[in-house]
């Protein structure tokens, strides 16, 4: 048997109705879900470019001064896997602890240690880094950068979650909105479902009426909300590239990201569209 | 179509072990209410022309929703086109259902369909190609004198009109089994004249006809037809042919 061909007449049996809510409230739900979501893509990039560089990049504290730099210097530069080896200069410390200890700690009176950064190449594990310095000046303090960055790793990973139980929520609003649609779609047309379902058409059938209608309007609305969303975003990143916001390094979204935003509208349509099927089929049960 | 049907001076002949419809202690209640049908044995032979009569209230469109499968027993056994349906998977009854036509007593036309598409429905549902049924509907619009309207809505439509698309729709896919529920109803003499013409035209393709009526000289108009009565939910059987209907039926007329 041929499906239930979804041509012009068929459409006509199910006729607009209602108050065309639909695509509006999708609509909305969209533009905030994808304004959700690029924040979260924008967070997750955020932590993996922060994360990246700290696993990369060693800190050699020196509490006394720099009275043992040379050799923990020397013994980090014949460690496995070692890129580069910067001792910082002893100004830019004292800038760094200016912000906490004001002019004073420009004063040649206050001890400040040294500091030595070190850079690992891609996959080296920084161990033998650690033994050779602590051999070499075991009063130093050594440790990766992801160390001293694991609150703030923590917190945007924390931030990331929220995101995604945002979009969580979200997606369980417009599957909400689609349902009550739905039966309210449903039982505007139950005289014309009965008529159907009396002459021999099946459940999948009756369905795919109205699933086919609330995938349109989802796909509707979606594009009009995450279009509007989108063109926030862009112009958002275009503000960011050229003002100051390059903290973490580039831009904040990739275009893949961008692609995934974009195609939120399609995924929405799914869902609208298995939503108003169950629904549908859920109701028909009742009849014998 | 049955191997042991044939053709005779127009009639339909068929075996007697050819039942369409068996209800066997048949017995129907709306939720805990009173039964409103009650031990229903009878057999509809295929090919046959039966009436079924009784007063308001009688049971006659409840016999008639448990035969279009609108409703499924509480009690007993109903086999139709010689399958057990009573207590048979939902999912299952589409398929039947398409074998069935039916004309409602309240025609139950979607409002927003022309007469045409009203028309074209079970063949469309059927997934049948739009040509054919162009031809098909226009046909038995023509049939039943609504060629020119076929663009009407069924709002736009007299009472009379909406019943003839009711009962175009109901045979156009020239079902084997037609359930019609006062089909007369709201046409005048020479219309039910008319229709009660198509389904005896119907009847001698092979269609099986049940027709629920108070139209006493349609009984009447209608040779060899067959006659069961409800009164109370039960079944009276006056000609005492519908538990062992004669073979071959309408050849013996």
């Amino acid at each position: 048997m041929r499906a239930f061909a979804p041509t012009l007449a068929d459409k006509r049996l199910l006729p607009q109705g209602g108050t065309r809510l639909t695509p509006w409230l999708i609509g909305v739900l969209m533009f905030v879900a994808v304004l959700v979501g690029a924040a979260g893509l924008a967070i997750a990039n955020a932590a993996a470019t922060v994360a990246r560089g700290a696993e990369q990049r060693w800190s050699i504290q020196l509490p006394g001064g720099g009275g043992q730099a040379l050799a923990a210097a020397a013994a980090a530069r014949q460690a496995n896997g070692v890129a580069a080896v910067r001792p910082v200069p002893d100004e830019q410390v004292r800038g760094l602890l200016r912000r906490w200890l004001g002019d004073e700690a420009a004063g040649a009176d206050l001890p400040v240690p040294a500091l030595i950064d070190v850079e690992l190449r891609p996959g080296a594990n920084g161990e033998d880094l650690r033994r050779r310095v602590l051999a070499a000046a075991p009063d130093v303090s050594i440790q990766p950068f992801s160390e001293q960055l694991g609150p703030m790793l923590r917190g945007l990973r924390t931030l990331q979650g929220l995101t995604f139980t945002l979009l969580v929520l979200l997606a369980a609003a417009i599957a909400a909105a689609v349902m009550l649609a739905t039966r309210g779609a449903y039982d505007t047309h139950r005289s014309t479902v009965a008529v159907l379902h009396g002459i021999g058409a099946t459940d999948e059938q009756l369905a795919a009426l109205f699933q086919q209608r609330m995938a349109r309007e989802a796909l509707v609305g979606g594009s009009a909300g995450a279009i509007l969303a989108l063109t926030l975003v862009l112009l958002m990143l275009a503000a960011l590239d050229s003002g100051t916001a390059v903290a973490v390094g580039g831009s904040p979204l990739r275009p893949l990201d961008l692609v995934m935003l974009g195609v939120l509208p399609l995924a929405t349509g799914l869902l609208a569209l298995l939503v108003a099927r169950v629904t549908v089929l859920t109701a028909l049960r009742a009849d014998p | 179509m049955p191997e042991n049907r044939v053709r005779e001076q127009g009639w339909v002949k068929v075996s007697g072990t050819d039942a369409i419809v068996e209800f066997d202690s048949v017995g129907l209640r709306y939720g805990t209410g009173a039964e409103i049908l009650k031990d229903l044995d009878f057999r509809l032979v295929r090919g046959g022309f039966t009436y079924l009569t009784g007063a308001s209230g009688a049971g006659k469109t409840s016999l008639l929703k448990l035969l279009y499968l609108a409703q499924r027993p509480t009690r007993g056994r109903i086999r139709l086109f010689g399958e057990e349906l009573s207590h048979a998977p939902r999912t299952a009854m589409p398929a039947y259902r398409r074998r069935i036509g039916v004309v409602f007593q309240d025609f139950r036309l979607v409002r927003h369909l022309s007469a045409f598409d009203n028309v074209a429905l079970p063949l469309r549902i059927a997934g049948r190609p739009e040509r054919e049924i162009a031809v098909s509907v226009r046909e038995l619009l023509d049939w039943v004198g609504l060629a020119d309207r076929s663009a009407a809505h069924p709002p736009t439509l007299s009472g009379g009109e909406q019943q003839r698309v009711a009962i175009a729709r109901a045979v156009v896919g020239h079902p084997e089994l037609l359930v019609a529920d006062e089909p007369t109803g709201n046409v005048d003499s020479d219309m039910a004249k008319r229709l009660l013409h198509l389904f005896e035209r119907l009847n001698e393709l092979g269609t099986t006809v049940l027709v629920a009526t108070h139209d006493v000289s349609l009984i009447a108009a209608t040779k060899g037809a067959q006659l069961m009565r409800l009164d109370g939910g039960e079944l009276v059987d006056p000609t005492g042919m519908l538990r062992h209907p004669p073979s071959p039926a309408r050849a013996a007329s």
